[in-house]
């Protein structure tokens, strides 16, 4: 009997005893997840049980329980007033998908930039040599600029990528904090807007851990130290 | 050195359409206009499988395969291993650097780079032209 393990008095404990053991009972069959509240009641009907027949150490030992158990309470009613399924039904989400629109734009502007370009470049022809040699000069610093979608993008996608790790995270935690969080969850994604949690992340690789680009500038290896490598 | 075939078959390689386009005009502006493309390293290792080329210049961070896979897949191949690969990339660490190195591959370039530092790599790789 598990109230006897706890160096009690088993005669003065026997009634109270069974009432505890049912409450653990359901909570081990409760296996999804379990209220913090919930443990809090257990230990509190514990203490209950054994006041007066513990040593100072166990009495000190189940206070910190108890304590712990009311920090529990308490940080789960503070993550709850952050909303976190609202962070990530909406505000996450949101912020993901402005990101990727400014990917799709910026490749459309340049996109525009290049047709104009190359009609530019084109026309060439019709110039003479000193021209046409200097505009097409004009043309390669503008194909060389417009690099900055590629690298822009990557970074962007580093920013989305973060972004979807949060959601994760969050995502774990509703799925601890159980049935309170996940009605605001079902009602927000019943809205229609797409879970993110759903969007596509990094597939498996080995090169996995060398995939961290575009480096922050002064942190990576100058193409004169990479030319170096190659000599 | 044999002259240059400036109508070589070149495969470039980016999940990027702007980095795509921005190659493809720099090598058209150096006189290469045989220019094919492919947007990860899956489809470009089908390209390469399919036709023969004399260069491929590769970006690194692609899905679902990468660059460096790309390269490594190429070099155990005995039909494509001696082909020249170059590496196009936002990947400046160093060990990014000396991993594409000791896979073999024949340069490096880091993103953003210029027209005169393509035509330098070209020059190194596929001779003086």
């Amino acid at each position: 009997m598990r109230t006897q393990d706890m160096g009690t008095d088993p005669m003065s404990t026997t009634a109270c005893g069974d009432e505890l053991d049912e409450q653990i009972d359901a909570l081990v069959r409760n296996s999804g997840s379990v209220d913090p509240a919930e443990i809090m009641d257990v230990v509190e009907s514990v203490m209950a049980t054994v006041s007066g027949d513990l040593s100072t150490v166990n009495q000190r030992l189940y206070g910190e329980i108890e304590s712990l158990a009311r920090f529990i309470h308490t940080a789960k009613a503070e993550i709850a007033s952050m909303r976190p399924d609202e962070i990530k039904t909406e505000h996450l989400a949101a912020a993901t998908d402005e990101l990727e629109v400014i990917i799709g734009q910026t490749e459309s502007a340049t996109n525009s930039i290049f047709e104009a370009v190359e009609t530019i470049e084109q026309l060439c022809e019709k110039m003479d040599a000193e021209t046409a040699e200097a505009v097409t000069n004009a043309v390669t610093t503008v194909y060389e600029a417009c690099g900055f979608q590629d690298l822009t993008g990557q970074r962007i996608s580093k920013v989305v990528v973060a972004l979807q790790h949060i959601e994760q995270k969050i995502e774990g935690l509703l799925e601890a904090f159980g049935t309170e969080f996940g009605r605001h969850v079902e009602a927000a994604e019943s809205g229609g807007s797409e879970p993110a949690t759903r969007r596509p992340g990094k597939a498996d690789r080995p090169d996995e851990d060398l995939m961290n680009g575009p480096q922050k500038p002064g942190e990576g290896t100058t193409q004169d130290e990479i030319d170096a490598l190659f000599d | 050195m044999a002259a240059v075939d400036m109508n070589m078959p070149i495969l470039i390689v980016d999940d990027y359409k702007t980095m795509l386009r921005i190659i493809r005009n720099l090598l058209k502006q150096l006189g290469f206009n045989n220019v094919d493309e492919a947007t990860d390293g899956a489809a470009a290792l089908a390209k390469l499988r399919d036709k023969e080329f004399g260069l491929i210049i590769s970006d690194w961070n692609m899905e679902p395969m990468s660059g460096l896979q790309l390269l490594k897949e190429v070099r155990a191949d005995n039909a494509l291993k001696e082909l020249p690969f170059i590496m196009v990339t936002a990947e400046s660490k160093s060990e990014n650097v000396v991993a594409a190195k000791q896979a073999g591959v024949s340069n490096y370039i880091v993103k953003p780079f210029n027209a005169a530092t393509l035509k330098a790599k070209l020059n190194s790789v596929i001779g003086a032209f």
